[in-house]
């Protein structure tokens, strides 16, 4: 499935929730089973600081793709990582860093990448991208 | 006017709307305030019929702006009982009169400032800027596991050396309300200069200045039902005539010349530029429209209602209040399991707006080695059925979250 499709798949599940609270359910949900990163892996350089949550992020290459692993403090936040990995985990280094994620405009979750002071998370979607430069993107 | 919590919320209109088709429960007072319509009023008849720049200029509009502006002055000065309005100098708000102080004295390398653990950031990084300019040493009251200040520590910590000691009033992050008496005489004793920021003190008690005998005491005004950008740096006429200007340019001097520029009296020598005319007109409506309620009657409301919040708030299982129980303005919390940003972002969803993070105190929140809190913060025209819709979205989403 490539990145669009994907993007449109979670578009279609998040349909289904018309009121914030089964939305939030959803996000929260995901954030649960988003897949555990190892505590040894949450080293001080794979830490986003964020204003309200903070964020850790690993990526490494595997077969010319890149494998993420990420977590968070809060729980919302960690399904709105959730979001991002199941997007773009596994892809090439060019799909990433071409990846158009406007997808998340659509999905009414949008406050959560407000251009506040420090939004971790928007860091940790500009962050994505840049590590995937370094597993031989062009 | 006197003081009715029913009738007094419709003299703010933004409090008029919904969020999500519920009614806006606006618990985020600490960080900004709503305006009233005489506030409003103020501003708008400034522009629509006064506007002119002040302190020149001949003609009637330059006189009325003038006379509106220093007026103003003479309303702050009577609302904190200063000897005069000379003393209270207009800034952009609390950050720019610490600001200011911390950028107009001179210390030296062994001098020390005092501050406390309480105190929000603004009142914290101007000193750390003073003392890396001036080789003088920060020096920290540290904070009890109940949110007040170590008195015994603070007495300690004050020594000959002590040039300057800053401390908030009341804290914006656990509304501990500090015996600013008390710690101001053992200060003055020491031989220190006091500084007092009052920016969560304002809205919620009546200030004298004369009775606290500080040497500096500043406000903001946008958190006391004035607009953003105008703030209030009052200061001891003999202390800050004795006092170099901070910044030059037009309205602070007396003579310029390109040998030597002679600087104008208080207050306008701590005024360099065209002031916000219009801000300082609108707070001097704000503090008429709070001394108009009362501030006494206020204060009792709002403890009433922090009263209630904190009932209802420890009444959920694995609730912490954070600071005494004798809180001003402001209650912070949190939910054990539950990130605060998650809590936040939850009953935002039902209508209610507080504020969640390290609300500007990180050395505070790492005191209690915590990231952030929950705070609601409250405002004359809060009603207790805010509160109980506080309670019960809190509630709610601590069930989604756990």
């Amino acid at each position: 499935m490539s990145i669009a499709e994907k993007q449109q798949e979670i578009l279609e599940e998040l349909s289904f929730f018309p009121d914030w609270q089964e939305r939030y359910e959803y996000v929260i949900g995901l954030g649960r089973k988003l897949a555990a990163m190892p505590e040894e892996l949450k080293t001080a350089d794979k830490l986003i600081k964020g204003c309200q949550s903070q964020v850790w992020l690993d990526a490494r290459g595997e077969d010319g793709k890149v494998r993420y692993l990420a977590d968070s403090d809060s729980v919302i936040t960690k399904g709105m990582i959730a979001l991002f990995v199941r997007v773009l985990d596994g892809e090439a280094p060019d799909d990433i860093l071409s990846a158009d994620l406007s997808f998340i405009d659509q999905t009414g979750l949008k406050e959560h990448l407000a251009p506040t002071r420090a939004n971790a998370l928007n860091l940790m979607a500009t962050q994505m991208k840049q590590r995937a430069l370094e597993f031989g993107a062009a | 006017m006197a003081f009715d919590p029913s009738t007094v919320r419709g003299e703010f209109p933004i409090l008029d709307q919904a969020v999500n088709g519920r009614p806006l429960v606006y618990l985020d007072n600490a960080a900004t305030t709503q305006k009233p319509r005489a506030v409003l009023d103020a501003s708008r008849n400034y522009y629509q019929r006064i506007n002119a720049n002040i302190h020149r200029g001949t003609h009637l509009l330059a006189r009325a702006a003038t006379e509106s502006h220093e007026a103003a002055r003479a309303t702050v000065a009577r609302h904190l009982n200063a000897a005069e309005p000379a003393e209270v100098i207009f800034t952009s708000g609390t950050t720019d009169s610490i600001n200011l102080v911390a950028s107009i004295l001179s210390l030296a390398p062994g001098d020390e400032v005092l501050i406390t653990t309480l105190e929000h950031h603004s009142n914290i990084v101007p000193w750390q800027m003073l003392c890396e300019r001036s080789g003088a040493v920060l020096k920290v009251v540290p904070c009890l596991d109940d949110g007040t200040l170590d008195q015994a520590a603070f007495g300690n910590l004050l020594s000959d050396k002590t040039r300057i000691t800053a401390f908030g009033w009341v804290s914006n992050a656990f509304g501990t309300g500090n015996p600013v008496l008390q710690m101001t005489a053992a200060a003055k004793a020491a031989g220190s200069l006091v500084l007092i920021d009052a920016a969560q003190a304002a809205p919620h008690m009546v200030i004298d200045v004369q009775a606290l005998g500080a040497d500096f005491l500043a406000y903001s005004g946008h958190k006391v039902y004035a607009p953003t950008g105008i703030g209030v740096l009052w200061g001891k006429r003999d202390v800050l005539d004795a006092l170099p200007p901070w910044r030059g340019g037009g309205e602070m001097i007396k003579e310029v010349s390109f040998e030597k520029t002679t600087y104008n009296d208080l207050p306008f020598k701590y005024e360099a530029g065209t002031p916000n005319i219009e801000g300082a007109i609108a707070l001097a409506a704000a503090l008429e429209f709070v001394d108009g309620l009362g501030l006494e009657s206020i204060a009792a409301h709002e403890q009433a209602l922090i009263q209630r919040a904190a009932d209802g708030l420890s009444s959920l299982p694995g609730t912490r209040l954070y600071g005494p129980a004798d809180r001003i303005g402001a209650l912070s919390f949190a939910v054990e399991g539950v990130h605060h940003y998650d809590l936040g972002t939850l009953i935002d969803q039902m209508g209610v707006a507080v504020r969640t993070g390290h609300h500007c105190c990180q050395p505070l929140m790492a005191r209690f080695g915590i990231t952030g809190t929950t705070r609601a913060s409250f405002a004359l025209y809060n009603t207790a059925e805010e509160v109980d819709a506080l309670v019960l979205a809190v509630e709610k989403a601590v069930a989604m979250l756990r």
